[in-house]
């Protein structure tokens, strides 16, 4: 309970910031892309080395970076539209890692989809501090091109400032902060954590900074109530903590200090 | 700083697999005050991001004479950009000096300093707190030019810096257009409206695919080449140029002995 405690706290330090420039990029959907993205690495990993965390986790990162250029190089070359592209790609890396994880004998497939947070052994709780501690001085050193990048992509370019560059930084970042989830909330949760609290946050704060500190708040309150529900009601971990998320979030939406349906139904003027 | 000359020799540049624009050749001098003027689909804006580097040529090129590092400022249209990003006013403007400090370093206080001036000469000093996704058209637009003031850049592209803006903000953005030509640097905007053009931009490029006309405004704009480009005089919008400032630097301009 306690590994499983400081593992979320892990994640919520990771993921929610990274979330919320995903929000703001309105590419939202990539997260989904990228959590059922990995599944085929996992599945990969597990057929190389067994149900090592250290091979499943790499085998994780390196499908969730290929899937992630692959998503962003069909959408350049055909022109299309992106949401569709990433669906199809989404779609299919979730049938054929649950495709290569069945075929495999001894790998309880339900673990690896939803996770098991309150089994969470030392390894997979240094994995998650990892994370942590990657992405967040990594969220750190992209912060000023990547919101440049985001603002006003031709501004960047024009002044040689390599725009490619800081996103496919920030989707590695992405990457290894959904695998860092996979462990605790399984790869069909993993992004839970992840983007509830940072789609919540633009309802606590009008700045960039208060958005990415309001969404950590919200993880670390969802990943204590989760597993507070988790404990006194007996529902597995993983779901209990993305739905504390998501409660979070319909209260931020109903009655936040910012664009709520409150605030709409009060009109009342919005300053900061 | 004295700005580069920009050349364009047989430049031709196309748009989603349709040609924009073909063989233009000419050059803006140093300190020259172009207006870019033609029809909707006359490679305008595509002409203005090759200059800028932001589209590759698909044959001829661009030269800058000197070579300098960063000699080009572009103000894009404002759909251009993000304007729901959570970010001040102030921050915007003060990523001006992202040629200067880049990724990683810090603001030093004189560049603070240019940011806070910046502000103060777009009118915009007490709303620098607020996020830019709750400024008016006017006041984002009035936010870009400050941006543009604090990258200080010799060489300054603006594509449709007026467009729907209030009537004052597009009179206070001219006259720190006008104050730009006026400290020596090169200016070229792509605009709509030819009576402003006339007005107060002493050189034009009329472009319609090509360039139909290049040179001195008044010999740009006759009726033939009005004609030949296949714009409408009807069709613009005057500007009024009604306020005090504006109509005082535009007839300072029009006393100065032609270039």
């Amino acid at each position: 309970m306690r590994r499983a405690l400081a593992g979320c706290i892990a994640l919520s330090l990771a993921g929610p910031p990274l979330g919320v420039f995903l929000v703001l990029r309105r590419m939202s959907l990539m997260s989904d892309v990228l959590q059922h993205g990995i599944l085929p690495g996992i599945a990969l990993g597990a057929m190389a080395a067994g149900l090592s965390f250290w091979a499943m986790g790499l085998g994780g990162v390196l499908a969730g970076l290929c899937v992630a250029m692959l998503a962003g190089w069909l959408t350049r070359a055909t022109g299309g539209r992106e949401d569709s592209q990433l669906a199809g790609v989404y779609l299919l890396a979730l049938a054929l890692g649950v495709a290569m994880l069945s075929a495999q004998r001894g790998v309880d497939l339900s673990n690896l989809l939803f996770g098991s947070v309150l089994a969470v052994d030392d390894t997979a709780l240094l994995c998650m501090a990892g994370v942590a501690c990657v992405a967040l001085p990594g969220l750190a050193l992209i912060w000023r091109p990547l919101i440049l990048e985001s603002l006003d992509p031709g501004f960047l370019a024009a002044n040689g400032g390599r725009g490619g560059l800081w996103h496919l930084a920030f989707l590695a970042l992405v990457v290894l902060s959904v695998v860092g989830g996979f462990a605790a909330l399984g790869t069909l949760m993993s992004v839970g954590l992840m983007m509830l609290p940072a789609i919540a946050a633009r309802h606590f704060s009008a700045t960039l900074a208060g958005q990415v500190r309001a969404s950590v708040v919200l993880a670390i309150l969802a990943s204590v109530l989760g597993l507070l529900g988790s404990y006194h009601l007996d529902l597995p971990a993983g779901p209990a903590i993305v739905l504390s998320a998501g409660g979070l979030w319909a209260i931020g939406l109903a009655l936040g200090p910012r664009e709520s349906l409150l605030r709409r139904l009060r009109r009342v003027p919005e300053f900061g | 700083m004295r700005p580069p000359a920009i050349r364009v020799e047989a430049l031709t540049l196309s748009y989603d697999g349709q040609a924009a624009v073909s063989g233009l050749s000419g050059s803006f001098a140093p300190g020259s005050l172009t207006a870019i003027a033609g029809p909707n689909g006359a490679g305008k804006t595509t002409l203005l991001r090759a200059l800028a580097g932001l589209h590759r040529p698909d044959a001829g090129r661009i030269r800058i004479d000197p070579p300098a590092k960063h000699p080009i400022a572009l103000l894009p249209q404002a759909s251009q950009l993000d304007r729901g990003f959570p970010i001040s006013c102030m921050e915007m403007v003060a990523l001006g000096h992202w040629v200067r400090i880049g990724a990683f370093r810090g603001q030093t206080a004189a560049m603070h300093e240019a940011v806070r001036a910046a502000l103060d000469a777009v009118g915009l000093t007490q709303l620098a707190a607020r996020p830019v996704g709750s400024l008016s058209a006017g006041q984002f637009q009035r936010a870009l030019f400050a941006r543009m003031i604090v990258q200080d850049a010799p060489v300054l592209l603006l594509d449709e810096p007026f467009n729907a803006v209030d009537e004052r903000t597009a009179a206070d953005l001219l006259d720190l257009v006008l104050g730009w030509h006026a400290a020596g640097k090169t200016v070229i905007a792509v605009l709509h409206d030819l009576r402003l053009i006339e007005r107060a931009f002493p050189e034009t490029l009329l472009l319609a695919g090509t360039a139909i006309a290049w040179g001195p405004t008044p010999a740009c704009l006759t009726p033939a080449n009005i004609r030949r480009a296949g714009v409408g005089m009807q069709a613009w919008e005057e500007l009024p140029l009604d306020r005090a400032p504006a109509r005082q630097a535009v007839a300072a301009l029009q006393r100065r002995p032609a270039a």
